[in-house]
């Protein structure tokens, strides 16, 4: 399977089962596009009557394109065929009962009231509360015994709002570090925070302790203070961006993101990317935001377009920005072609409910942070561990081939079969698929192709 | 005339011989949140590295 595409002034070809990218010029474009529905001579003498009145090419040079897309097939890198179905479960079954990442939901409860927030407040639909350090203990070593033989392993810390219970979070983070050597584990902790409760406290444990922090704004002011106010209503803007740029310039502006969410209310999100380069901040993620359809603020089919366009024109953003010197990253946009992920991770969807999973205050476990408060999807507890095993292995059992809707789509090695959380929460099954967020993430993934090969053709 | 620039390394079938650690990023963990996707997580296996 190929996807061709021209995007940024760039003639691309992915080739989705090898994982090649090609950048090609327009010859070669429309060569591909025909070579595996007309034979050779008409293929070439189809492309000559298009081309030769171009300087310079003649039938001679659209045969040894010819030659050149069969020696890619040949070599495997073009038209290679999909042989990677029945290596679709082996990761996972190869680590079965392993664990390796936990989202600690440290404090159900928020100093926000954000309107559109998918945890409901911090709530997730249930009681306020905080996770004592007793449970946050019983998590790490929890994870610890059942971690196998992985050596990293990813803490977040969550809610709500995680700094409204920050001794905890300190405590647990002391405990683990204690421990972390003698049983030959490295612990990557990670804090995702509304900013609010930001001082030089938290600012000197962040960057003592935490491999990234996630910081949570929406961009431009107007569009900030619509949601994210306090329980008097009042926005929050001002408030944290003097604290998220003082804890950004501490941690040398490395390893954080300033995540925000975009919703109905403004899908020229690009804007508010702006607003965010403006003050300062270059490691930069933006969000379609997660709301039940129909929701006010829940993206419409109207919005597509807007949307789409917004990313096409952060990567025009992207690649000015860097030109002049000042790049910036887009999370979406990170991609590696000449290594990143191995097939198996490829393959094996995102880890939820298998070897990710989220812990409440009261030490209960969800296959992730989207599903906690959902009480069918409860997997266990830290201290007894999966109790419910068929949860577990509906999770197990999801891959980039456990969805018919994903087998003919180009991009399907890039997200490994989507969000299991949108997917149940679009269709009412984690084995749907979300197919607003389809359309968004391809559109990415020919951003994210598109600018790197850019970046690699520049430098060349 | 050069037509085509191939930009990738390697390609996924040969991933597939040291591949499978598990040592990489859980997928959406400490980043965005909300939409999965793998395509920006880094490999973390030394033996995968070597075959770059």
């Amino acid at each position: 399977m190929i996807h061709r595409y021209q995007l940024g002034g760039m003639n691309m070809v992915v080739d989705t089962c090898s994982g090649s990218v090609h950048a090609v010029d327009e010859i070669a474009y429309e060569l591909i596009g025909l070579y595996e529905d007309m034979p050779r001579d008409e293929i070439i003498r189809a492309l000559g009557a298009r081309f030769c009145d171009q300087e310079g090419v003649t039938e001679k040079d659209i045969a040894e394109c010819y030659d050149q897309v069969t020696a890619l097939k040949e070599n495997g890198q073009l038209f290679a065929p999909d042989t990677f179905e029945p290596l679709a479960g082996e990761l996972k079954s190869r680590s079965a009962g392993i664990v390796k990442a936990l989202c600690l939901h440290v404090a159900h409860t928020c100093n926000l009231n954000c309107a559109y927030c998918f945890a409901s407040q911090g709530k997730y639909h249930g009681d306020r509360a905080l996770m004592t350090f007793e449970v946050g203990k019983q998590a790490l070593d929890f994870l610890i015994a059942h971690s196998g033989n992985r050596h990293n392993l990813e803490v977040d810390f969550f809610g709500g709002e995680p700094l409204m219970n920050f001794d905890v979070v300190k405590r647990l983070v002391a405990y683990a570090r204690s421990i972390e050597k003698q049983h030959n584990k490295n612990f990557r902790f990670t804090l995702t925070t509304n900013g609010v409760l930001i001082d030089d406290d938290v600012i000197d444990f962040a960057n003592r302790e935490c491999s990234n922090v996630v910081l949570s704004l929406d961009g431009r002011k107007e569009v900030h203070d619509r949601f994210r106010v306090d329980y008097a209503g009042k926005g929050s803007w001002d408030r944290i961006v003097p604290k998220f740029q003082r804890l950004v310039r501490a941690r040398g502006g490395k390893n954080y993101y300033m995540r925000g969410t975009f919703t109905h209310q403004n899908p020229d999100f690009l804007q508010d990317i702006q607003a965010m380069l403006d003050l300062g901040f270059t490691e930069l993620s933006m969000e379609p935001v997660v709301c039940a359809p129909g929701d006010e603020n829940a993206l419409t089919k109207e919005d597509l377009p807007t949307v789409l366009r917004q990313y096409e024109e952060l990567a025009e953003l992207m690649k000015k920005r860097r030109k002049e010197g000042r790049p910036f990253t887009f999370y979406h946009y990170m991609i590696d072609l000449k290594g990143g992920p191995c097939v198996y991770k490829r393959i094996s969807g995102c880890g939820s409910g298998t070897e990710y999973m989220a812990v409440t205050p009261w030490g209960d476990l969800y296959p992730c942070h989207q599903f906690v408060g959902e009480e069918q999807f409860r997997l266990g507890n830290v201290w007894e561990g999966v109790t419910n095993p068929a949860v577990q292995q509906e999770f197990a059992d999801c891959n980039v081939y456990a969805r018919p809707e994903c087998r003919d789509c180009w991009a399907k090695l890039y997200c490994s079969g989507g969000c299991a959380a949108n997917a149940y929460h679009a269709t009412g099954t984690v084995r749907g698929v979300y197919a607003y967020g389809c359309e968004l993430f391809r559109k990415r993934m020919e951003c994210a192709i598109m600018l790197e090969a850019f970046r690699l053709l520049d430098e060349a | 005339m050069k037509h085509i620039q191939t930009l990738t390394a390697r390609t996924l079938c040969e991933s597939a011989k040291n591949g499978g650690c598990g040592e990489c990023q859980t997928s959406c963990q400490s980043a965005c949140k909300t939409s999965c996707g793998i395509a920006n997580q880094q490999c973390e296996n030394k033996a995968q590295q070597e075959n770059k």
